[in-house]
């Protein structure tokens, strides 16, 4: 039973979803985006598992002292802190004690960790995060600056959360995208080696793509240079890139009837 | 004093006959009606308006054609665009709903299908059109009255015939192949070099003493990608189990990664070493694109894998993961249907899949006569397009439009 219901599942859902394909009523639209929908709702349940793991990891390897386990104490406290940004507004100008209070509760969770860690200290570790939580419960409850909320009406309105996104999170991101010019520079160097015929036919189209968009080559080369590059780009590179869709497009295809079929059971770690 | 009432009366009787005797105004229609224009400036009107449902569509549509205005790129060629009125009474009020382009002879007019939104459009309801034909000037000359149409969904969508045709033959070569690889015909395969190349990379973790990383990339659990990834997942972690080596998966989506834990974990039980197994080998680690970046080009970096594996979705981030292995000296094998990554695979890793490779690649590891039927089923199929393709070609060179009119798929 516990492999064929899923199977069953599988095969009805993908049933119907292939036949919703070609069904445009209003009645099949209805189910199909209710199907959606619960995949929404499966993903905000499965991200508290995921979030579990992460802690789990983490903590992991803190106890045993694995390389970087520093930085499980930032991933922790980072994720700790975000956490109590989202549900907290401020409500006026002055932040009051809220800082305190993020503190109190992230050193809280490191306490609990070190008690799991460390059993012989369990009860004072224990102790001190207990102190600590009552600490920040007295600061939610007599700071007037800030209060905690789960909802409001015009939604997500921590400053700290967005600050921490605008000015952290998305400069770091840029950073991370911004090594892609590096990583390019160097993987074209290795691709464009001329070690046989291919790579050197690959090193010519290149340079003819890449001085087409060259603002300084481009005058003295001429017409005919863009021409080429143009063709380059749209005969032989889309007559490929066209070939590997189509392939794509019929993996894909059979990949899901045989998944459907119940033939390939590989997501439920039975091939 | 005691006629006042009588006064009030007849003050309020006044107000209402004059407000009933007025004529209704149409906000929309732009020039106001008390202006008067001469007649001859006024654009002729368009003729042989016709009102349908629209077809192949979930309703609340309608569809519009006319026979454009004689004012329209001939005669005065004054008309600029057509606007589109539509009223639930042949008399009226009509309102705007659209405009259609100088030239233009159809225009559909969809609305909401949701009854909170004010341009909701109940189907099965009598609605009436008018098509205005409009000057650079702003005026106005309004077609004949259209209707009663009603819109409502259909319950097959004709224009996808050619789609639905070639679903049903694709999987009766599936159907076919399976079955004749089950009865035992012997079915080829071309060998795939990534592929082949796993159980050595496994060997030469084990002989280093490192782990294997496997990258599931960015797809989520849902995605054909994913779920072949995770038929070669389970592949490789029953070897990995074999040769006792250490296995890291880390996961960008929290469905994916209990998926991935339940793959590993039977993959483990399959090569009867179920204790090996540790929950913690596969984790999540973050939603986020680059900060998943940051932490596998990390573990790569610190946990220095013999192989790293990378089978699934990647976007911008594919580059950044396969530079960073190639850096930290791993054997690299690659995976992907993106078209634009796969030269970033090709360029940093040791060995890619080309596009259907990935997915042909769980049926090659596997070797499973059922499994190797649908490959066959799909080279057929290709096989089809391909002489489909040079059909249209050749038709369409000797003018023969009814070949590609037959295939072509409408939405």
């Amino acid at each position: 039973m516990k492999r064929q219901i899923p199977v069953l599942l599988v095969f009805a859902f993908g049933v119907f979803t292939l036949f919703q394909f070609f069904v445009p009523h209003e009645s099949s639209e209805w189910v199909y985006e209710f199907l959606l929908d619960w995949i929404l709702i499966i993903g905000v349940f499965a991200m508290a598992v995921g979030i579990w793991s992460l802690f789990r990891v983490s903590v992991e390897k803190i106890k045993t002292r694995k390389s970087g386990w520093g930085y499980s104490y930032i991933t922790l406290g980072s994720l700790i802190a975000m956490m109590v940004f989202g549900f907290t507004v401020r409500n006026g100008e002055a932040w009051g004690w809220f800082f305190a209070f993020v503190a109190a509760i992230v050193l809280a969770v490191f306490l609990v960790i070190q008690a799991v860690i460390d059993r012989g200290k369990a009860y004072l570790f224990a102790g001190l995060a207990g102190l600590c939580v009552a600490a920040a419960v007295v600061m939610a409850a007599l700071d007037p600056a800030w209060s905690i909320h789960f909802q409001t009406a015009e939604g997500l309105q921590s400053t700290m959360f967005r600050a921490v996104f605008d000015y952290t999170l998305i400069p770091i991101f840029a950073t991370m995208f911004s090594l892609l010019a590096f990583f390019i520079a160097s993987a074209a160097y290795r691709a464009f080696r001329a070690r046989n015929l291919m790579a050197t036919l690959l090193l010519l189209a290149a340079l003819i793509v890449m001085s087409r968009f060259n603002p300084f080559l481009q005058p003295i080369l001429g017409e005919y240079v863009a021409k080429t590059s143009n063709w380059l780009m749209n005969v032989p590179n889309m007559a490929a890139q066209r070939a590997i869709i189509m392939g794509v497009g019929l993996g894909i295809a059979a990949t899901a009837l045989k998944v459907v079929l119940g033939i390939e059971r590989g997501y439920m770690g039975k091939g | 004093m005691r006629y006042r009432p009588i006064l009030l009366f007849l003050l309020i009787l006044l107000c209402f006959t004059t407000a009933l005797g007025q004529e209704p105004t149409d906000e929309t229609e732009g020039p106001p009606d008390t202006v008067v224009v001469d007649s001859s400036l006024l654009p002729a009107p368009v003729t042989n308006l016709q009102a349908r449902d629209t077809e192949d569509d979930n309703g609340h549509s309608v569809t519009l054609t006319w026979d454009v205005s004689t004012d329209d790129g001939s005669g005065r060629d004054d008309v600029y665009m057509y606007m589109i009125y539509r009223s639930m009474s042949p008399e009226g009020p009509f309102d705007s709903v659209g405009v259609a382009m100088k030239g233009a002879t159809e225009h559909v007019n969809s609305s909401s299908k949701d009854r909170a939104q004010p341009d909701f459009m109940p189907d099965h309801t009598d609605y009436y059109y008018q098509v205005g034909a409009v000057t650079v000037g702003g005026l106005i000359t309004r077609s004949d009255v259209a209707g009663p149409v009603q819109s409502y969904g259909q319950f097959f969508n004709m224009g996808r015939i050619p789609v639905f045709v070639f679903v049903v033959v694709f999987c009766a070569l599936v159907v076919f192949f399976v079955a004749s690889a089950r009865k035992g015909a012997d079915l080829y395969v071309r060998p795939l070099a990534g592929i082949e190349a796993v159980d050595d990379a496994i060997g030469r973790a084990t002989e280093m003493g490192r782990p294997i990383l496997y990258v599931l990339g960015l797809g989520t659990a849902e995605m054909v990608a994913t779920i072949a990834s995770f038929t070669i997942l389970g592949r490789v972690a029953k070897r990995v189990a074999e040769y006792q080596t250490k296995l890291i998966v880390p996961c960008y989506e929290s469905i994916v990664m209990a998926v991935a834990q339940e793959v590993v974990k039977s993959a483990y039980a399959d090569a009867g070493r179920p204790d090996d197994y540790d929950e913690d080998s596969v984790f999540f680690v973050t939603s986020l694109q680059f900060a998943y970046v940051a932490a596998v080009n990390g573990i790569m970096l610190r946990e220095l894998p013999a192989t790293n594996v990378y089978m699934g979705k990647f976007f911008a981030e594919s580059l950044l993961l396969a530079e960073t292995g190639s850096i930290a000296g791993s054997i690299q094998i690659a995976g992907t249907d993106e078209i634009a990554q796969i030269p970033f695979f090709i360029v940093a890793c040791d060995y890619t899949l080309i596009g259907e490779e990935l997915y042909a690649a769980s049926a090659y590891l596997g070797r499973e006569p059922i499994l190797l039927g649908s490959l066959k089923a799909q080279d057929l199929a290709k096989a089809a397009v391909v002489i489909i393709a040079l059909a249209g070609l050749i038709a369409t060179t000797f003018g023969w439009p009814g070949f590609a009119e037959a295939l072509h798929v409408e939405n």
